[in-house]
């Protein structure tokens, strides 16, 4: 008893994108499917199932619907023709928090914060470096982590609704904390610093071991170029391009990346 | 959902049983959206939302019916005007609540 629930249960309580699809009337109310990614945080993983709908035909028709409400990312309830009879179905899809990590809790930190949670994303904030990660300075983020940025980062879930960016000014943060995202499905990279500073960087990500394609995930110089100089300015342009490149992705589902 | 897994657990735990009341419809500006959910358990407590007040104490003697009965039922409810303004909503929606036993 209860087990599809504890499965769901669980998926809601990893944040992790998955719809519970129910049969609303008819002789099989109340028949419930769990749907969820066979690599929960992969985005276009194949669709892994639990429960049934009471019928095979009706569970993989559902399920396909499950998936394209999951990519919409919103709760939607469906009539779907199967077996020669129309079923009224809610498909109740969980979306994760979106969250933006950044590393280095700089000037340009404080007003991304404030952009950031204004636009519903929880705020992770990382810097080991006292003087920088204040309580009075990110009294506004949901979390602020005093401790290295490698160190923070494992402990940490870095899926396709993170956001990351490294702002610290310094390499020797910000490349390690690089190399740990682009091992991730996250679903924006960005890095500060100038043209010249991410061609050194490109250099030593490859002797790192990064592919191409890893490397082009980075949106650096980061930022929308909106011609700003002020820390505000700049978290502004940041915050635009993490907002263009989220509603890309819920648009035209794997086109668009930069 | 989140917010009401722990109540749900502390229930279940307790050997209680708990009904499941989700929104399913949405009509005119009513003030929780499609997916909003209301667990009760047998003894009538609950937790989470479904109506934002204006049906909640309809919901659970649905839900307790249900426990009983064993059968999920769809309900739909209209939220007057009046009602509305009493437990503060500019509403004037209407909304349709499936409530199921948590047995799945």
């Amino acid at each position: 008893m209860a087990e599809l629930f504890d499965q769901v249960a669980q998926a809601i309580r990893e944040d992790e994108l998955c719809a519970v699809v129910t049969v609303l009337g008819g002789e099989k109310v109340g028949g419930k499917l769990l749907a969820r990614r066979a690599a929960s945080r992969e985005r276009g993983s194949a669709i892994a199932t639990a429960g049934s709908l009471g019928n095979g035909a009706l569970d993989q028709a559902a399920v396909e619907r499950a998936k394209d409400a999951m990519e919409a990312g919103g709760t939607t309830r469906v009539t779907i023709a199967a077996e020669g009879r129309e079923w009224d179905l809610l498909i109740d899809v969980h979306v994760p928090q979106e969250k933006l990590v950044i590393v280095g809790a700089v000037h340009i930190a404080i007003p991304l914060v404030t952009f950031a949670k204004a636009l519903g994303l929880y705020t992770v904030v990382i810097d080991a470096r006292q003087i920088f990660a204040t309580q009075d300075r990110f009294d506004h983020a949901d979390e602020l982590v005093r401790s290295w940025p490698e160190d923070a980062l494992q402990e940490m879930t870095l899926s396709e609704s993170t956001y990351f960016v490294t702002l610290t000014h310094d390499e020797k943060l910000d490349t390690p904390a690089l190399i740990h995202a682009l091992g991730h499905p996250v679903g924006y990279v960005g890095a500060l610093g100038s043209k010249r500073t991410h061609a050194k960087r490109v250099a030593v990500l490859r002797e790192a071991g990064m592919s191409d394609e890893q490397i082009a995930r980075i949106h650096a110089p980061i930022g929308l170029d909106l011609g700003g100089r002020s820390p505000e300015e700049i978290a502004l342009a940041i915050m635009a391009e993490i907002v263009q490149v989220r509603n890309r992705r819920t648009d035209r589902s794997k086109e668009g990346r930069e | 959902m989140k917010e009401i897994l722990a109540d749900i657990d502390g229930w279940r735990q307790a050997g209680k049983r708990v009904a499941l009341a989700t929104v399913v419809q949405v009509y005119g500006s009513a003030p929780r959206p499609l997916g909003a959910k209301l667990a009760v358990s047998e003894d009538g407590a609950m937790v989470g939302s479904v109506s934002g007040g204006c049906v909640e104490s309809a919901t659970v003697q649905e839900a307790l019916e249900v426990l009983s009965s064993g059968a999920p039922r769809l309900v739909s409810y209209g939220i007057a005007d009046e009602t509305a303004w009493e437990v503060g909503l500019a509403c004037g929606g209407t909304i349709e609540v499936f409530i199921e036993p948590l047995d799945w």
